[in-house]
């Protein structure tokens, strides 16, 4: 079983965890002058690559903290987890897999 | 109206926990009132109020009055008294974190604590956690939200020695987590 390092209480199995969708979704600056359409788009569509992406994921059997962690979607290593109120990763750290240069 | 009589929900399990060998021992401990303390930052002014330095360690616990302070999270701890009634320990600390922003809620009724006693206790926890237990890493003052058994306890460490636990588990989930724990004892008790 794979651990995920929780930011505030490190290593744990990852039953121990839930997942959360993608992070930094930011919410509409100004929700009501939204179309059905781009309400939609907001709440719904999502990006789907394969390889480095941010994620926001909850230590739900332990501390109960949501944090944001960086997981490669090929072959879902856990490249680094982070806090709510730390950056955004850089573009260039995600969307693609190490997959073939991790071996 | 039919009375209603207060019963732990482990009263079923007495005879069983007692047959225990001492190296496997497991006892029931008493109602303590419990609250969750919501607090953003803890300073001078939140021990002076609480009359105890919240832990700010993840996963640790110091003991409080009468009771514990625990750890649940960054801005979160579980704190109890086994001299106070819930509406006391709630209203006193309540008093004390509320000019500070934070808000504190009675939740006596949603675990109960089981003491884990003897040289084995550490490999019939071992059977359904895998937090490394050894005393080295989660000797006393450590604790540990997590599952056991698949149930969700909070885990508290009174010993240098690994050889003595606190489970705070659900109220709902005991007998389960009781059936669990005898079955994990098994192996370490005679059968004559
Ligand atoms: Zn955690």
């Amino acid at each position: 079983m794979q651990l995920i390092a929780c930011p505030w209480c490190g290593p744990r199995e990852e039953v121990e965890f839930h997942y959360g969708g993608q992070a930094h979704v930011p919410y509409p600056d100004d929700p009501g002058g939204l179309s059905d359409e781009e309400w939609a788009h907001y709440v719904f569509y999502r990006d789907n690559p394969r390889g480095r992406f941010a994620e926001r994921w909850n230590h739900s059997a332990g501390c109960r903290r949501w944090f944001n962690a960086v997981r490669d979607t090929a072959t879902y290593r856990f490249e680094r987890v982070y806090r709510l109120d730390d950056p955004k990763p850089l573009a260039t750290e995600l969307a693609t897999s190490r997959r073939n240069t991790a071996r | 109206m039919a009375e209603l009589l207060r019963t732990h929900p482990l009263e079923a399990w007495s005879t069983a926990f007692e047959r225990l060998p001492d190296t496997v021992g497991i006892t029931v401990e008493p109602f303590v009132a419990m609250v969750d303390v919501r607090l953003r930052a803890v300073g001078a002014e939140a021990s002076a109020a609480l009359g105890v330095d919240l832990p700010t360690a993840p996963n640790t616990w110091v003991p409080s009055g009468s009771g514990r302070a625990v750890w649940l999270g960054p801005d979160e701890w579980l704190l109890s008294s086994t001299t106070e009634t819930p509406e006391e320990l709630e209203a006193r600390v309540r008093a004390g974190v509320l000019p500070l922003g934070g808000s504190a809620t009675d939740v006596s009724a949603q675990r109960i604590g089981l003491r884990l006693t003897g040289a084995r206790v550490r490999d019939v926890l071992a059977k359904g956690c895998s937090i490394d237990l050894h005393p080295r890493v989660f000797g006393r003052g450590s604790s540990a939200q997590t599952t056991l058994g698949q149930a969700g306890v909070v885990l508290l460490a009174q010993s240098d020695a690994g050889d003595d636990h606190v489970v705070l588990v659900r109220s709902s989930f005991a007998g389960y987590l009781a059936d669990w724990l005898l079955d994990a004892a098994l192996e370490f008790t005679t059968t004559n």
